[in-house]
């Protein structure tokens, strides 16, 4: 029997550009694309998608499509988990959909899934690296009733039901969920694989299946946001460094100590 | 005026946690109203000494549900329907990042997590976030109640205040469906003071070049009394347990010093440690964003630097 994973995925601006390229447009209260930077899936929701991987290579019967919602997607960045071996993409793509708040982003979640599903396996990043929250996956569970476990670093398919791993702050937990669960995978699963060129070649042959608001039934009066952003900028940092310099590296490292001493700081 | 009610969460010693009791500083500074906490979980110390107007406990939390708090959120939710608070708090933490999260979603209200500020007027609950992984601040407005909000490890002192609240308990009549079971809980093992109360933290990153100098910064941690953590590239390397890292995913941490040795200073590792005292940086990269965040540096190799440091620093301890 086939198991039918979705994977939530989000499409965000790349978290390694280098801070002097940050930007923010305090009018619209925007990022501002950094040139020459561009977006890429959420590096949580490719752990997620390994995950899922990874249950294809233990045996499992796995058919593992991957959901986004926004708008302006670049398809270079969301086709990277079918290289990496996804089957489907599926993208909910229309006007001010990249701005959408967690539950509105639920919402649209929610519709798609009851459209598309059943699936047995609900898979999310443990957050997004823009607004860096964690509640879509988490709303989702109590707007679906379905159980749920945030953090898992290992799961296993084991009958009806996934044997998992989830990280606690000084270890981690075994637990076992029903199928269908929601889980949030985090990085402690390791890294994502690096698609190789058959997987390049496949993607490049696949097409998004691309939905509208109005194909899942839905409005944007029906995405209200609950939080209302009235202001986004980058914070100024007046720290002044106090730079110790001895006659050589060892030196340094002695009067780094004697200074932090004399602060009484040790 | 403005109802508020707190959760208060015991910490793996049996008492209430530091981060509640950021909390609670917060809370009170939200109305003129007593605040009312809901401790969830078993303490082993008194909570009755808390700075609040009254204590609602729930007891039907147990071992079982630690992880899961599919009970816990359905006591609290039960509790929030029928008292009807206008702001519900808890602190950043486990916890606090799912029951907020699911309460939120059941009540159909507004959650912002990780706050390191929040203030009240007239209503209106204004709250600030970092976002973008710290390399940004955004400021929300919430004008349906309840704001359910999570309050960021650091942001706020406990003020110390102690108070005498009338302590009752509460029981929902729902028993949550356990349908996930936790099996077995699995800690690393720890020698010597908890990261998140360590008053040194030494921390080390890929710029080590591997597990083996980890040793050296436990020398130093040893010598100071205080505790070992890493960034995440380190982490991820398999250098050290992911139980070490400190940052936007991993820990909070606010000692008097924190030395970041190998570290490049990057918004999310940021996060875990910018409410640290003073931040002592050893980077052999001189444009590192790390010298932008920290009060003392070094500019060099730290397989030169440390030596020399740590036998400093044993002489003065001496
Ligand atoms: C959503 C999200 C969440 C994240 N959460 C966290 C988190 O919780 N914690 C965290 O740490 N990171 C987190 N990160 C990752 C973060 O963005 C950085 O990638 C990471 O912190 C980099 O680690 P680093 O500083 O050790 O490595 P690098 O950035 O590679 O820096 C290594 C540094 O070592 C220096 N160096 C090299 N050799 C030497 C030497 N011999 N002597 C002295 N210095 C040397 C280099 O000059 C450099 O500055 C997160 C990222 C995302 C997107």
């Amino acid at each position: 029997m086939t198991v039918r994973i979705v994977v939530l995925a989000k499409q965000v601006p790349d978290p390694e550009t280098p801070p002097s390229q940050f930007k923010i447009d305090e009018s619209t209260n925007s990022v501002i694309p950094a040139n020459g930077v561009p977006p890429v899936v959420n590096g949580f929701d490719l752990n997620a998608v390994e995950a899922a991987l990874r249950l294809r290579d233990s045996g499992a019967d796995v058919e593992i499509t991957v959901l986004s919602v926004g708008s302006d997607f670049v398809m270079d960045a969301m086709k990277k988990p079918l290289a990496m071996g996804a089957d489907r993409l599926v993208l909910v793509d229309d006007a001010g959909l990249d701005k959408l708040d967690a539950s509105a982003t639920v919402k649209v979640l929610a519709a798609v899934i009851e459209k598309d599903g059943p699936f047995d396996l609900i898979l999310g990043g443990r957050q997004a690296s823009d607004w860096d929250q964690g509640h879509v996956a988490l709303g989702l569970a109590e707007v679906l009733g379905l159980p749920l476990v945030s953090l898992v670093q290992k799961l296993e398919m084991d009958g009806a039901s996934v044997s998992l791993q989830r990280v606690i702050p000084d270890g981690y937990q075994m637990i076992t969920a029903p199928v269908p669960s929601i889980l949030t995978i985090t990085n402690e699963l390791g890294e994502p694989r690096y698609p190789n060129l058959r997987g390049i070649m496949q993607a490049s042959r696949k097409k998004p299946e691309i939905l509208s608001l109005g194909d899942i039934g839905l409005t944007s009066d029906d995405l209200a946001p609950r939080l209302e952003l009235k202001r986004l900028y980058v914070p100024e940092s007046n720290r002044q460094v106090e730079l110790i310099k001895g006659e050589d590296e060892a030196d340094s490292g002695k009067k780094l100590a004697l200074r932090l001493r004399e602060e009484k700081l040790i | 005026m403005t109802s508020v009610l707190l959760v208060a969460e015991i910490d793996d010693q049996g008492a209430i946690s530091q981060t509640t009791l950021q909390a609670v500083t917060a809370a009170n500074g939200l109305t003129s109203a007593e605040i009312t906490a809901v401790v969830a979980g078993e303490a082993t110390e008194p909570v009755t000494s808390l700075a609040v107007g009254k204590i609602v406990t729930i007891s039907a939390i147990d071992d079982a549900d630690i992880g899961v708090y599919d009970q816990a959120t359905t006591d609290i939710a039960a509790l929030v329907s029928s008292t009807k608070p206008d702001i519900v708090v808890f602190g950043k933490s486990d916890f606090g990042s799912i029951v907020g999260a699911r309460l939120a979603f059941r009540s159909d209200s507004a959650f912002a997590s990780d706050c390191i500020e929040i203030s009240n007027a007239d209503g209106t609950v204004k709250i600030t976030r970092p976002v973008y992984g710290g390399s940004a601040l955004a400021e929300f407005e919430i004008s349906s109640t309840p704001a359910i909000v999570t309050l960021r490890a650091g942001a706020y002192e406990p003020d110390g205040e102690t108070g005498s609240p009338a302590v009752e308990a509460f029981a929902s009549n729902e028993r949550a469906s356990r349908t996930v079971s936790v099996t077995d809980t699995v800690s690393e093992a720890r020698d010597g003071v908890r990261l998140e109360d360590a008053n040194f933290v030494v921390s080390g990153g890929r710029g080590l070049g591997g597990p083996e100098p980890f040793s050296v910064l436990a020398d130093l941690a040893q010598a100071l009394d205080g505790a070992v953590g890493a960034s995440r590239a380190a982490c991820d390397a398999g250098w050290i347990d992911h139980s070490h890292q400190v940052g936007l995913t991993g820990k909070s941490v606010s000692p008097d010093v924190y030395i970041a040795i190998g570290i490049s200073g990057a918004s999310q590792h940021m996060a875990g440690c910018s409410s640290s005292r003073a931040i002592v940086a050893i980077n052999k990269d001189a444009d590192s964003n790390i010298f932008k965040e920290a009060r003392f540096g070094v500019v060099g190799d730290w397989e030169k630097v440390l030596p020399s440091f740590l036998a400093t620093v044993r002489e003065l301890k001496a």
